[in-house]
């Protein structure tokens, strides 16, 4: 599965969907998915938090491991995808349509600044080598 | 010899890496008159026949007073079957497994303490032990913080115990959480509910309920579940397991029940020992099962489908998170768990049941006895457990000594707890007393008085 083009990218493998409202989606990508493997629990931060670009703020769990999830950039926390507490596997399923939290930025040209899709592909390349 | 990795070399840029002078200097902050190196009671040079006879001479020297202290370890008595089983080849070194799969009997065992303290509390899950009831009062403290998402601030009542509160505070004082004391009214001898009151509509993580409290007081633990609950806090139970078989399971507290049980778990099966190895435990809803520290056995089933036991939720512990891990609960108390388990399964429900009723009935029996005494006075209104608090018209001090001078250890000496209490001792009663032993108790504390 390619990385949407329509998405931006962190380099710790969040994918970011702007949204008509002015708010942002945030999920994991499918490499992300892939390296954790089946996924049993998703911890989401809570709504009304304000967080810092790179702040760690959720937590996916995997029968083998449990991993952190970043802010991608500064705002705050406005909703959190509830669907995911009795259905985490859906982040394996579709992770760009398992949205795990949705940020209002405190800036957009934050959002703006993220990776495109070619760049984040890239990033992936290099962690194969 | 010992194996020690690193040469003298290696040790040398450790320590100047972190400005030590020696590795002696490590230890620096460990008080002086705490380093006891030296045996200076025992010369040197013994052999074994000559060590083995100073000791059983000097063991002869213990005295074996009559019991009347609780405060948190309990006496009470232990079937010779419990130790007899729990000390066989198979379960002596019950120690973590790190091939845990290999070792089916101890997770059976473990997972079947699992189910009978979470039966026993009325929770959903529980852990295969913590170190002890104050440090594991301490992980439930942070396990709470780390449900609440937002609230750092934890109300922890005057009525849970103060060797509790004082471990509880030294966790977690610098990992930024408040711990707010809340007083209890003098007159009942629980959580004063004004002043509780008072921390409504703040921002709080959790409210600590201790049943019973540190006095042997009964707390209304429906009423402080809901409140804590209306103020969007977790409610974290710190019980005596052994009293669970009479008082209500903290799962069924208040219209939704605890969030976490936690206690000591020494009243099932565990010897006093000069204070231990104890175990402590930890139960929780099924909702938080992934926040709660420690290891967790589960049941499964292998490839066959053939029935087998498993750790399971280990993805946030140390040796997978690292760092990040939910706790550092590295080992559990196996054996005391070991023994709790067979201590719980040989008196089962019923005999948990009759020694909790016997401990209650001879507590009554002593406190009406030494209510007797003149210038005694029992304080506090509220129902006892097996414990229970008594004024005494001299030095609390000084009436302990002399009732220790005649083979009586009269109660645990709340004076330098809580001095607003005046010259108050707790005392307590178990299933162990025969009505001579409370008559005993009786004559000490009429001639300490004298």
């Amino acid at each position: 599965m390619s990385n949407p083009s329509n998405l931006k990218y962190t380099a710790s493998h969040e994918w970011v969907r702007s949204e008509a409202d002015g708010t942002i989606s945030i999920g994991i990508t499918q490499h992300a998915q892939e390296l954790l493997g089946d996924m049993v629990f998703v911890e989401t931060p809570a709504v009304g938090r304000k967080l810092k670009a790179k702040e760690e703020c959720a937590v996916v769990e995997s029968v083998k491991a449990a991993a952190d999830v970043y802010a991608p950039v500064a705002g705050e926390v406005t909703a959190v995808n509830s669907e995911l507490d009795s259905a985490p596997e859906k982040i394996n399923d579709a992770p760009y349509a398992a949205w795990m939290f949705k940020m209002k930025p405190d800036n957009a040209a934050d959002v703006a600044a993220l990776m495109d899709a070619a760049a984040y592909q890239a990033v992936v390349d290099s962690e194969a080598h | 010899m010992p194996f020690i990795p690193h040469t003298e070399q290696d040790i040398k840029s450790m320590l100047a890496s972190i400005g030590a002078k020696n590795i002696d200097a490590l230890f620096d902050e460990i008080p002086a008159a705490l380093k006891s190196g030296k045996l200076t009671a025992v010369g040197d040079g013994l052999n074994e026949m000559q060590v083995s006879r100073l000791m059983r001479e000097r063991a002869a020297q213990d005295i074996q007073p009559l019991n009347f202290i609780g405060a948190g370890a309990y006496e009470h008595h232990i079937p010779a079957a419990v130790w007899e089983i729990a000390t066989r080849g198979e379960y002596y070194t019950a120690y973590t497994p790190y091939q845990a799969e290999a070792s089916q009997g101890t997770l059976q065992v473990l997972y079947e303490y699992q189910t009978m303290i979470a039966s026993l509390t009325g929770m959903d899950a529980s852990n295969a032990s913590l170190y002890d009831g104050a440090s594991g009062l301490a992980e439930a403290i942070l396990m709470a913080v780390r449900a609440h998402k937002t609230s750092r601030r934890v109300l922890l009542p005057a009525t849970a115990s103060p060797l509790y509160r004082s471990v509880a505070h030294s966790i977690v004082k610098l990992q930024n959480i408040e711990l707010v004391e809340i007083p209890f009214d003098t007159a009942t001898g629980t959580v004063d509910l004004k002043a509780l009151e008072q921390h409504a509509g703040t921002d709080i993580a959790a409210l600590v309920i201790p049943q019973p409290n540190f006095f042997g007081a009964l707390e209304d633990v429906d009423a402080l579940t809901d409140w804590a609950h209306a103020q969007n806090a977790l409610a974290i139970a710190l019980v005596n397991p052994l009293t669970l078989a009479l008082l209500k399971a903290p799962g069924q507290w208040g219209s939704r029940g605890a969030d976490i049980a936690v206690g000591d778990g020494q009243p099932l099966g565990a010897p006093l020992s000069s204070g231990g190895p104890y175990f402590g435990f930890m139960c929780c809803k099924q909702a938080l099962v992934r926040q709660m520290p420690g290891r967790i056995i589960g049941r499964t089933v292998d490839l066959d489908g053939k029935p087998g036991f498993t750790l399971t939720l280990q993805a946030r512990e140390q040796h997978i998170r690292r760092a990040k891990a939910t706790s550092n609960i590295c080992s559990n108390q196996g054996l005391m768990v070991t023994a709790a388990a067979i201590h719980m399964a040989l008196l089962g429900a019923d005999g948990l049941r009759r020694v909790a009723a016997a401990s209650h009935a001879n507590m009554q029996a002593l406190a009406a006895l030494a209510g007797g005494v003149q210038g005694v006075k029992r304080l506090f209104s509220a129902p006892h457990f097996h414990e229970v608090v008594l004024r005494l018209p001299k030095s609390s001090a000084a009436v302990l000594a002399g009732m220790a001078g005649q083979g009586v250890s009269g109660g645990f000496d709340l004076q330098p707890h809580y001095p607003q209490l005046g010259n108050a001792i707790l005392v307590c009663a178990t299933e162990t007393k025969t009505d001579e032993d409370l008559q005993r108790y009786v004559a000490a504390l009429r001639h300490a008085l004298q």
